[in-house]
């Protein structure tokens, strides 16, 4: 499990447009640097990441190497409802790990 | 004075010293191959001549206290005022420095029983927040079980190996980095506060001569950019004044956090001259004259670095 | 004087290690994206529609300290309602091994179309973001990137 860091405001009014962040521990491998032995170092990135909201996907990016190492994305969304925000990274290999933040919205 | 000649002596000599944990692939030789030739250095030939003047720095020094290359105690700035305005707005966000990915996983690391008295750091030093609070700050220190001084990743294997009765983590490994910064965050908002009492300063005052000697192909010393160039530019970026008030540091070169070893070891690198191995008396030389020219400024823990 | 001495003997020094660095790099570099690599991805991802400047600001520092970690904000002035936003935004660059960076989908429910993240830059380049709205159509904001190699790194690239 890599370390992950959610930032989402613990309760908000219906209506407002609130910012998330996320910065996950990953290396970001881009597969074009050269390792010691002379060998390209294999790619091994996190090309996938959603975020749902009471399981509807409200924000989705495709990420490339050309996203920095420990990859740090924030956004906007409308604090609709009460619930679970999930977050779910997923890697080239297609592992997924999956973190939850909970939001209370009055 | 005898016995500071014999502490000179012995830290400008180069001991073998552990290297890094698997995998690193610094490219640092176990063995020193040849110096690069002598009639560069502007000091003479040979080791003699290095000792002598060094001595001699040392001796001038205790004459007539600080040289008058110091940066002012008024004028030091730290390391963050030369940075880009985004790069401070990471460090200063919680939320967003890299580094703090580290401490999370320090904090599960002090949390975490370990070595064969199955105790985690916690066990006996409790909250960290309070028991490490002001620690990252007098590091490098002396230590009761050596004569000479420690820096805090060292204190931090002494605890492990000594008292936990677990196996010694590498320099640079994943887990020390994190537990370090997980301390050293501790520390943050607290000004340094290293001592320079009678036992410390031979120690400290070896590692002023390293500063200030110049090394390398490029024949440079670290005073000439940090006391002498601070705020002018180098390859796109500007010199900073070497405060290192932020160790450890996500450095975006690296792409994750490292020491201030490793830092200086890059100095070295960039200056054409040989590092010094992880571990080395001369960088934890040079480290206590880093942090005692920092004395009384702001920790940062962790700070990021270009 | 020595301090006029010591300042010419920096500055060559200076000159020497940003050649070596430069050295060190450029024997490792890969084949670099080129201008025609991007067009393709951006084809790739959007087709042949039209794209037109404007709507969409795309943010960085025009001087990079570390091309291994770039502020990169995106934002497209949208009322993001349910009959009006934005779709996606897709960010392109021209001079690294590959020239996608990164695809954002978006919806009514984000409420402000806008995302940060910190990307990669090989060299200084034009960096491209371009906007899908749900009515169709493409808007693109480009921006030139200085990127300044750091100084005194290790020996070895890993």
């Amino acid at each position: 499990m890599a370390r992950a860091l959610i930032h989402v405001p613990a309760s908000a009014k219906k209506g407002d447009v609130i910012e998330i962040k996320t910065l996950i521990s990953h290396v970001m491998e881009t597969g074009y640097r050269v390792g010691v032995t002379g060998q390209p170092i294999p790619r091994d990135i996190i090309d996938d990441f959603v975020c749902t909201y009471n399981g509807e996907e409200v924000f989705h990016a495709k990420l490339y190497p050309a996203i920095a190492a420990n990859p740090f994305i924030t956004f906007f969304t409308v604090a609709t409802e009460s619930g679970t925000l999930a977050f779910s990274w997923t890697d080239q290999h297609g592992a997924t790990q999956v973190q939850t933040a909970a939001i209370t919205v009055e | 004075m005898k016995a500071l000649l014999l502490g000179v002596t012995r830290s400008l000599m180069r001991a073998p010293s552990p290297q890094r944990g698997e995998g690193w692939g610094e490219g640092v030789p176990t063995e020193r191959p040849e110096p690069p030739h002598p009639a560069l250095s502007p000091l003479g030939r040979g080791r003699r001549k290095h000792l002598a003047a060094a001595v001699f720095i040392i001796s001038t020094l205790l004459v007539r206290g600080t040289l008058a290359a110091d940066i002012p105690l008024d004028q030091r700035r730290s390391d963050s005022d030369f940075v880009s305005a985004d790069t401070r707005a990471m460090q200063n966000d919680d939320t967003a420095n890299p580094a703090m990915l580290a401490v999370l996983d320090g904090e599960t690391l002090w949390n975490t029983k370990a070595g064969e008295t199955h105790q985690s750091c916690a066990d006996c030093h409790g909250d960290a927040a309070k028991s490490m609070k002001g620690v990252a700050a007098r590091y490098p220190a002396m230590v009761a079980e050596q004569d000479r001084p420690v820096d805090l990743e060292q204190r931090i294997m002494m605890s492990r190996v000594t008292d936990q009765k677990a196996a010694a983590l590498p320099f640079e490994s994943k887990e020390l980095l994190a537990l370090t910064a997980y301390i050293a965050r501790q520390s943050r908002g607290l000004p340094v506060a290293v001592k320079d009492n009678a036992q410390a300063k031979p120690f400290i005052a070896a590692g002023r001569a390293l500063f200030e000697q110049r090394q390398g192909q490029l024949d440079l010393s670290c005073a000439q950019c940090h006391d002498d160039n601070w705020g002018k530019k180098l390859a796109g970026n500007l010199v900073p004044q070497a405060m290192a008030t932020g160790y450890p540091i996500y450095r975006l070169e690296w792409q994750e956090v490292g020491s201030l070893q490793r830092r200086l070891r890059n100095c070295m690198s960039g200056m054409r001259a040989e590092p010094y191995d992880f571990g080395a008396p001369e960088l934890v030389d040079l480290e206590y004259f880093l942090m005692w020219r920092a004395r009384g400024m702001t920790m940062e823990s962790p700070a990021v670095r270009p | 004087m020595d301090r006029e001495r010591s300042r010419r003997e920096v500055l060559q020094a200076a000159g020497a290690l940003a050649g070596c660095g430069a050295l060190l790099r450029l024997s490792v570099r890969p084949a670099a994206a080129t201008p025609e690599m991007m067009k393709d991805a951006v084809r790739s991802v959007i087709g042949e529609a039209p794209v037109k400047k404007g709507k969409v600001k795309l943010d960085l520092p025009p001087l990079v300290e570390n091309g291994n970690s770039v502020s990169c904000t995106v934002s497209v002035e949208s009322p993001m309602t349910a009959n009006d936003y934005v779709k996606a935004i897709h960010v392109f660059n021209e001079k690294n091994p590959q020239p996608n960076v990164i695809s954002v989908k978006l919806g009514p429910r984000a409420g402000r179309a806008s995302f940060s993240t910190r990307i990669r830059l090989a060299d200084s380049q034009t960096v491209t973001a371009i906007t899908e709205l749900s009515d169709g159509s493409f808007w693109s904001d480009d921006i030139d990137v200085i990127v300044t190699l750091a100084a005194c790194i290790e020996e070895s690239v890993h």
